[in-house]
């Protein structure tokens, strides 16, 4: 294995020229620099006793300006704060989530694709069922049985994506596990296990990264809709969701509510979006040509 | 073909039984006593139980989910535990108003998309190609929640042009949560749409077309726009579930009388029963949108109807 390492690297520098050619998914990397050195300075940036959670009534409601650069919510809260603090969560639940579903639907798809007959059968018939729900609504279905707490979110958003894994996962494994570097893994006495997770799986990434760069933006967009609906994070923690849903009751006197927490949604999907689409070009072997 | 039509409905009924377990079950996992939280915490021993017992909730969960089936089969889902009436009548009444809104979010969605797609796709590279674009890269990134909260500011707080909620003002109040519920299918529509045309019509047949002289409104209608639609009916009945989903919000947002606000009321209210009829019913709808895409592939695609006859 140690003669393929200069080619690995090599291809991983070709993948990322061809994506340093396409400027959008540029735009859409350096958005998501900004906003991950924002989720891990938050602190930094802005207190979260003192600007996240401290009621300050006396400044309520107040409009943007220089000492609050996106205005005040209705307990005097300083909004720029909360929602630099919100990418935490929202980044966390969608890594997490996409974690947990890249697991599960990665080690089903994984077997269903190399095992075939009946074992495929069985594992895909499950997921069919998974999918014939709505992902938002099966989240939401088990968010109401075991309640509103962010582990239960995470596991709930995470459990809807199964299936999308496990389909793209099957059809890659199926597309690489009758080539000749398997059959030498399988002739040198390699273990099922071993063939699936270190030659089968490796060379399979591809559509694996660019789905779960995709994912990420749908956790994110669903960790907003339960928690607009109230599913999901509980106040006083800053997520963007739940902020635009309390900032709902003031928006005739009170744009500023819902105009920011809204926008820090778009720009940071927008930004995953450009990514994925990027990754998807570099990755796709018609494009090497 | 009606033998592919019978094969894959056939096919739903594993799947309605599938959904139904795995919401039943779900939903059993849920902690908490459910006779207390339909009779108070405070409620007498001897009546909490009399309830339990009433509804079979001391059953084992396999037995519960025989006896909710054969109930399912006469369409009896239940009772609500908040109003006490029988969750398919409850469902039924609001049923029209989330199809009302599904259907023509549905429409807005692809009279818009599929003609932005063609065009994006024969201009390629086009102002107007690099503004459809750009609207549609944000649509997908728009949720939909918050683009019905900025709607409603601007055309009915500000400018007091549209009712901002509610169902009662006839096609005045479709309007605002018909846009919200359509821009992202659309936006995903428009892009799916824009690739599949492109991918044609570099075809070698549609340059033989073009090479004979056919007109260019001929080549795109007749020959490239039927091979492009099989990817996008594909993303349209993908879009019907991101709908459904999407529909709970929106009319969330537009205190729209059906199933999602009445699921989202009964989500708070721990009401199980009604929970489990909104997702199964949900499901079923989705799965039966998937079938009638299905069969719209055979008629689009001859490769697939000769299958089968």
């Amino acid at each position: 294995m140690s003669t393929n390492q200069p080619k690995k690297r090599s291809q991983f520098v070709e993948i990322w020229q061809r994506l340093k050619r396409n400027k959008m998914a540029m735009v859409g990397l350096a958005i998501l620099f900004i906003l991950v050195l924002g989720a891990i300075f938050a602190d930094v940036i802005c207190d979260y006793d003192t600007m996240v959670i401290k009621q300050d009534i006396p400044n309520r409601l107040q409009g943007p300006s220089a000492d609050h650069w996106f205005g005040t919510d209705e307990f005097g809260r300083d909004i720029f704060a909360r929602i630099i603090h919100g990418s935490r969560v929202s980044l966390v639940v969608g890594i997490i989530s996409v974690s947990i579903a890249l697991i599960l639907g990665g080690a089903f798809g994984a077997f269903a694709g190399f095992y075939g007959g009946k074992v495929d059968m069985v594992i895909m018939r499950v997921m069919d069922v998974f999918l014939a729900i709505p992902s938002i609504l099966l989240s939401m279905t088990i968010v109401a049985a075991l309640g509103t707490d962010l582990v239960y979110v995470m596991l709930a958003i995470g459990i809807s994506s199964v299936p999308n894994y496990a389909r793209i996962v099957r059809a890659a494994v199926m597309s690489v596990k009758d080539q000749e570097f398997v059959e030498a893994s399988k002739a040198m006495g390699a273990g099922n296990a071993t063939i699936i997770f270190k030659e089968i799986l490796p060379n399979c990434l591809a559509p694996i990264i660019v789905q779960a760069t995709l994912s990420v933006a749908g956790a994110i967009l669903s960790t907003a809709s339960l928690s607009f609906i109230g599913l999901g994070v509980q106040p006083p923690d800053p997520e963007w969701g739940a902020m635009l849903s309390s900032g709902r009751q003031y928006m005739r006197d009170a744009l500023h509510l819902t105009l920011f927490p809204g926008l820090a949604i778009v720009i940071t999907i927008l930004a995953l979006n450009l990514l994925g689409d990027g990754l998807r070009d570099a990755l796709d072997p018609r494009l090497k040509q | 073909m009606y033998k592919y039509i019978a094969k894959r409905l056939l096919m739903l009924i594993p799947v309605i039984i599938g959904v139904s377990f795995l919401v039943f079950f779900i939903m059993a996992m849920a902690p908490g006593d459910t006779a207390k939280a339909i009779l108070g915490e405070d409620a007498p021993v001897e009546s909490l139980e009399a309830l339990r017992e009433e509804l079979g909730l001391n059953d084992p969960i396999p037995v519960r989910y025989v006896n909710y089936m054969k109930g399912m089969l006469r369409g009896d889902l239940g009772k609500s535990y908040k109003s006490g009436r029988p969750v398919f009548n409850e469902i039924m009444e609001r049923f029209p108003a989330t199809l009302e809104l599904s259907f023509w979010g549905m429409v807005f969605a692809i009279v818009l998309s599929i003609p932005i797609g063609i065009i994006s796709a024969t201009r390629q590279y086009s102002l107007t190609d690099s503004v459809s674009m750009i609207f549609a890269l944000l649509g997908v990134a728009t949720p939909n929640f918050w683009l019905g909260l900025m709607l409603i500011i601007v055309f009915s707080l500000h400018l007091g042009w549209l009712p901002s909620g509610g169902n009662t003002d006839g096609f005045a109040s479709l309007i605002l949560p018909v846009i919200t519920l359509g821009t992202g299918c659309m936006a995903n529509i428009t892009r799916t749409t824009r690739s599949s045309m492109l991918e044609v019509i570099r075809q070698d047949y549609i340059r033989t077309a073009k090479a004979k002289g056919v007109s260019k409104n001929k080549v795109i209608n007749k020959h490239a726009l039927k091979n492009a639609l099989i990817p996008v009916v594909t993303v349209i009945g993908l879009q019907f579930g991101s709908l459904l989903g999407g529909a709970v919000l929106t009319e969330s947002v537009f205190s729209w009388p059906g199933i999602g606000t009445y699921l989202v009321n009964s989500i708070k209210a721990k009401d199980t029963n009604a929970v489990l009829g909104c997702v199964i019913i949900f499901s079923i709808c989705f799965s039966i949108v998937n079938l009638i895409v299905d069969i719209l592939y055979a008629y689009i695609d001859p490769r697939i109807k000769s299958k089968y006859e």
